[in-house]
Formats: structure tokens, C-alpha cells, sequence
């Protein structure tokens, strides 16, 4: 947190160091019981698998977040570095951007995402959260993966950046590239990027001016451009920031709160006797099953966290997750309570680059859980639910459930 | 320490001690106050710790940087001449007795 003059040598030496691999199958199974260990065994841990240091506990997550000047993301939020190594693509000018770059390409994307924005698509939103409530009470069973979690975002998205209806089958694909990409070069990275090419060329494609529908997100940051704000070829780039980072989570994030609803039936009663908890419900969600699990920083100088001595040109790896259950930070960490107090918890992250697209997020999930809440009595998990793996995202891959109407 | 007090929409008022260090939104979090929320955590993302300020501590409020002024464009409840973000409102000595009105809704 705090600059220091001690030496180098107390560096990895002095913190425990751990063999867990928080990018192993096993690992995605069932992280709590590791993401206990690693908040236990103190508050900077070294994780040998893939020599870097691990923040698990929700005050260094949150000070690591909140110093971007010594923890920085210029060299990558991935394992790779990239003053080693070249990336996969070329670098997300807000997400991979380090102040001065950053504030400038923020300030557009905020404008863009802002709450007055919201206040004109949040009718639209809501009705298609009804249109699909409704197409799911024809059903009565479905996988509420593939027909809720990724059919609402799918319906509405695409179409407020502003994308053609041609090749929106690459969205998902492409977004589950981009977080794997951010894990160690295991298989699911290696496998993923191998696989990348065409849907690397549909995004490049349609985050230029012409294939952007007039009044959509997309053609928002284009008309920045004519006021200087930033120039034409950075533009392409901050939208293909929506791409990748705009359905995938959303799509988890929906996920995990059907799926905590479904698992914990008094707190769906909860939301059916009051409505109006909808969005609290939803961002309990987020801090509940945290769809974005980390994210790495690289120190620009050495420093001195809690006590451990991190050098200059190392990775942080930060346990979004593992922050978020805290006990030292919640109550009852390991609940799902939809009347909990949310704010600062960090599964949008915290500081500067606190998820630019929490509005669009929290705007999507209120308008579901409300929907299903008015018009739903019940939801049961009907079969195995199956995991979908990926380095940075939690979610499912399928939920097969029944619903009985209100 | 310094003390702020918060006056909800039906005329109740609430007085809360403040650490001497922290934001008015995070002393009305801290309390578990009804009336803010504060989804972003105090990183002006949100507007959903709107207040309006008491018009005699107007002067005495930190400046308004732009994220703040933008985003107060979009509050739920209407933005008014002494509407600010109590997020970023920190609580020092010169601000013991502050008084905000909450507004109707924050989404
Ligand atoms: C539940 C859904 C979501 C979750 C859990 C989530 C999570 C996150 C997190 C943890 C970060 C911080 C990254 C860091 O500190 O390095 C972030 C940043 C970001 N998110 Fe989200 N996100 C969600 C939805 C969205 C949506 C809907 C959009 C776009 C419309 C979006 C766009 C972005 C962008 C562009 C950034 C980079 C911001 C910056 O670096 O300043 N996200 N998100
Ligand atoms: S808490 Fe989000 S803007 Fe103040």
C-alpha cells in the first residue's frame, strides 16, 4: 500500500507461498475451499504454480485496486505481461490503459454508459425481460442457460450497440476468448486462441463507423471523434471493448443470480412478496458467485503490501471472488441474502477501473428478476446443472429447470 | 467526531456520527441508513447516493468535478440547485453538522 526503502531479499521469501492453481479444472469445481486457504494463510500469498503473488482478502484486493499507479494495467490484467511478451491482440485502450491514456478513453465510455443513457433504453430492456418471461412460461421447462441467461442479453445488446443482425453468433465465442486469454497459457487459453481467427475478424469488422447503427451505444463513441475527443482509429477499439466485455458478463451474472434463486427458495419468496428488491437481489448475485473471478495488475515499482515486499515487474493476481466472502469484510459471507448491503463489493471491481458498464449490468438483471418476480410462483432445478469452464468467468453451461406460472 | 444529519423524504431526520475520515455516503452505509445506496462502492459511477445539501453548507462543500456534474445529469429523482453526490462529500471538521435531504428515489 505504501512505498518502502526494504530490501528485496524479504520478497517471495517472506510470504507463504501456495501450490494451488486457480486455473485448474479442479480449482473451477469448487473454489471456496482454496479461496479459503489463500485468504487464510495471509494477507500476500506467492502462488509457485505460475510465480505470482495472490491477493485474497478484501482489504489488499481493494488497496491493489485503489493504487493503480504501483499496480498498474498497462502491462496487462492477464498473466502475460506485456512488456515481456506480445499480446494476443492488440491492447484494450481502457481496460489495458494505465492514467493519463485511460482517464481520456474512461470519460468517453462513461458518457456513453452513463445513467441518463440508461434512462433511455431501460423501457426497451424491460420489455423484451417480459417478452422472454413470457416466451418461457409457454416452455415451462428449459435450460435456463441458454433460453434466459444468454436469450435476454442476446435480444437486447447487440441491438443498443447497434450490430447488424449477420454474425452475431461470434459474440459469445469471441467474449469467452478474451477471459480465457487472461489466464496462464494452459489449455483453455492456448485451445481458445487457437481458435480465435474468425471471430476476431467478425469484431474488427463490425466495430467500424459504417457497420454501427445510428443512435446505438457503438455509433456513440464514433461521434466523439468529431469532437476530438479521441481519433478514428481509436474509436473501432473502444467499441470492440463493449463486445468483449458486455454480453459474456452479463450473460454469467443473469446466470448466477437464477441460479441462486432457484438454490435458495426463501430468498425467491423474498423477491415475490416485494418486487422491488429485484436489483438488490441481482447484485447480491454479483458478490455471491462473482461471474468475473479475478484479474492480475503488475507493480511499477517495489512495494510494500501488508507487510510483504513485492518487487517492481510482478504480477498481482487479485481474488475478486475470494474478496467478495471475505469474512474479516461481510457477515454470513457465504449467504445469498437479497436484503444485504451490497455496496463495495468488488465483483465490478473498484477505483479507476471499476466496471465502466455496471449500469448496463445492473439495468438488465433488475428488469429480469423483476419480470420472473412478477410472474413466476416458482423455479426448480430439474436436473445436473454442468459448469462451463473458463479462466476468468464463472458460470454454467447449462441449468435445466421448470417454472410454474404466478 | 463530526456529525451529519440526513432528512428523509416524509420529514424524519437522522443524525450519524461520522469516523472523522470518511464520505457522508459511507457513514449513511456504514449505519445501514435507508435512503442512499451507493451501488458503485463511492466511485462517482453510480448517482445512486444523491442527496441535496442544505442550502446554508453550500459554500462550504468541496468542489464538483465533472464525472460528479455528468453524472447528476441522471439521477432517478430530479437534480436540483444543491444536488450533489454524498460520495464524494468527505466528512472533515469544518463539516461537523451537515445537513442533506434525501431524495425520493435513487433508481
Ligand atoms: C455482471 C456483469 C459484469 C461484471 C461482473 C463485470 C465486471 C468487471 C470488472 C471486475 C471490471 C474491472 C476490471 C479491472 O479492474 O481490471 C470491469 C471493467 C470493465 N467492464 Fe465490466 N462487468 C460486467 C458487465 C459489463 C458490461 C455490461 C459492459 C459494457 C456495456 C462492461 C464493460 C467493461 C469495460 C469496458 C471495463 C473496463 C473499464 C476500465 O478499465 O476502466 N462490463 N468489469
Ligand atoms: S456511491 Fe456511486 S456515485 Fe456515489
Amino acid at each position: 500500500m505504501t512505498a518502502s526503502g526494504t530490501p528485496a531479499s524479504t520478497g517471495p521469501a517472506s510470504v507463504p507461498h501456495l501450490d494451488v492453481d486457480p486455473f485448474d479444472m479442479r480449482f473451477f469445481a469448487d473454489p471456496y475451499p482454496a479461496h479459503q486457504r489463500l485468504r487464510e494463510a495471509g494477507p500476500v500469498v506467492y502462488l509457485d504454480k505460475w510465480n505470482v503473488y495472490g491477493v485474497a482478502r478484501y482489504a489488499e484486493v481493494h488497496a491493489v485496486l485503489n493504487d493503480p499507479a504501483t499496480f498498474c494495467s498497462s502491462r496487462g490484467v492477464g498473466l502475460s505481461d506485456f512488456k515481456k511478451e506480445t499480446p494476443w491482440r492488440p491492447p484494450s485502450l481502457i481496460l489495458e490503459a494505465d492514467p493519463p491514456a485511460h482517464t481520456r478513453t474512461r470519460a468517453v465510455l462513461s458518457k456513453v454508459l452513463s445513467p441518463t443513457a440508461m434512462k433511455q433504453v431501460r423501457d426497451r430492456f424491460a420489455a423484451a425481460a417480459e417478452e422472454r418471461v413470457d416466451a418461457l412460461l409457454d416452455k415451462r421447462s428449459f435450460d435456463a442457460i441458454a433460453d434466459l441467461a444468454e436469450a435476454y442479453p442476446l435480444s437486447i445488446f447487440p441491438d443498443a450497440l447497434g450490430l447488424k443482425p449477420e454474425g452475431r453468433e461470434h459474440l459469445i465465442p469471441y467474449a469467452s476468448v478474451v477471459f480465457n486469454a487472461f489466464g496462464p497459457p494452459n489449455e483453455l487459453r492456448q485451445q481458445a486462441i487457437a481458435r480465435s481467427a474468425p471471430h476476431q475478424a467478425y469484431v474488427a469488422e463490425q466495430c467500424q463507423r459504417d457497420n454501427l447503427a445510428p443512435g446505438g451505444f457503438g455509433a456513440c463513441i464514433h461521434a466523439r471523434v468529431d469532437d476530438g475527443e479521441i481519433t478514428a482509429t481509436e474509436a473501432p477499439l473502444l467499441v470492440r471493448s463493449l463486445l468483449s466485455a458486455g454480453l459474456d458478463t452479463t450473460v454469467n451474472g443473469i446466470g448466477a443470480a437464477v441460479y441462486c434463486l432457484a438454490r435458495f427458495p426463501d430468498q425467491w419468496q423474498r423477491l415475490r412478496d416485494d418486487p422491488t428488491l429485484a436489483r438488490n437481489a441481482f447484485e447480491e448475485a454479483v458478490r455471491f458467485e462473482s461471474p468475473v473471478q479475478t484479474f492480475f495488475r503488475t507493480t511499477t515499482r517495489e512495494v510494500e503490501l501488508s507487510g510483504a515486499t513485492i518487487g517492481e515487474g510482478e504480477k498481482v493476481l487479485m481474488f475478486l471472488a475470494a474478496a467478495n466472502r471475505d469474512p474479516r469484510r461481510w457477515d454470513r459471507p457465504d449467504s445469498y441474502d437479497i436484503t444485504r448491503r451490497t455496496s463495495g463489493h468488488v465483483g465490478f471491481g473498484s477505483g479507476i477501473h471499476m466496471c465502466v458498464g455496471q449500469l448496463v449490468a445492473r439495468l438488465e438483471g433488475e428488469v429480469m428478476l423483476t419480470a420472473l418476480a412478477r410472474r413466476v410462483a416458482k423455479i426448480e432445478i430439474t436436473g445436473e446443472p454442468k459448469r462451463r469452464f473458463n479462466n476468468t468467468l464463472r458460470g454454467l453451461d447449462s441449468l435445466p429447470v421448470t417454472i410454474t406460472p404466478a | 467526531m463530526p456529525a451529519i444529519t440526513f432528512i428523509h423524504p416524509d420529514g424524519k431526520s437522522e443524525r450519524v456520527e461520522t469516523s472523522g475520515e470518511e464520505s457522508a455516503m459511507q457513514a449513511a452505509t456504514r449505519h445501514g441508513l435507508d435512503g442512499i445506496l451507493a451501488e458503485c462502492g463511492g466511485n462517482a459511477m453510480c448517482a445512486t447516493c444523491h442527496v441535496y445539501v442544505d442550502e446554508s453548507w453550500l459554500a462550504r462543500l468541496p468542489d464538483m468535478a465533472d464525472d460528479e456534474d455528468a453524472l447528476l445529469d441522471g439521477t432517478a429523482s430530479e437534480r436540483r440547485p444543491n444536488s450533489r453526490l454524498s460520495c464524494q462529500i468527505r466528512i472533515t471538521p469544518e463539516r461537523d453538522g451537515l445537513i442533506v435531504k434525501l431524495p425520493e428515489r435513487q433508481v
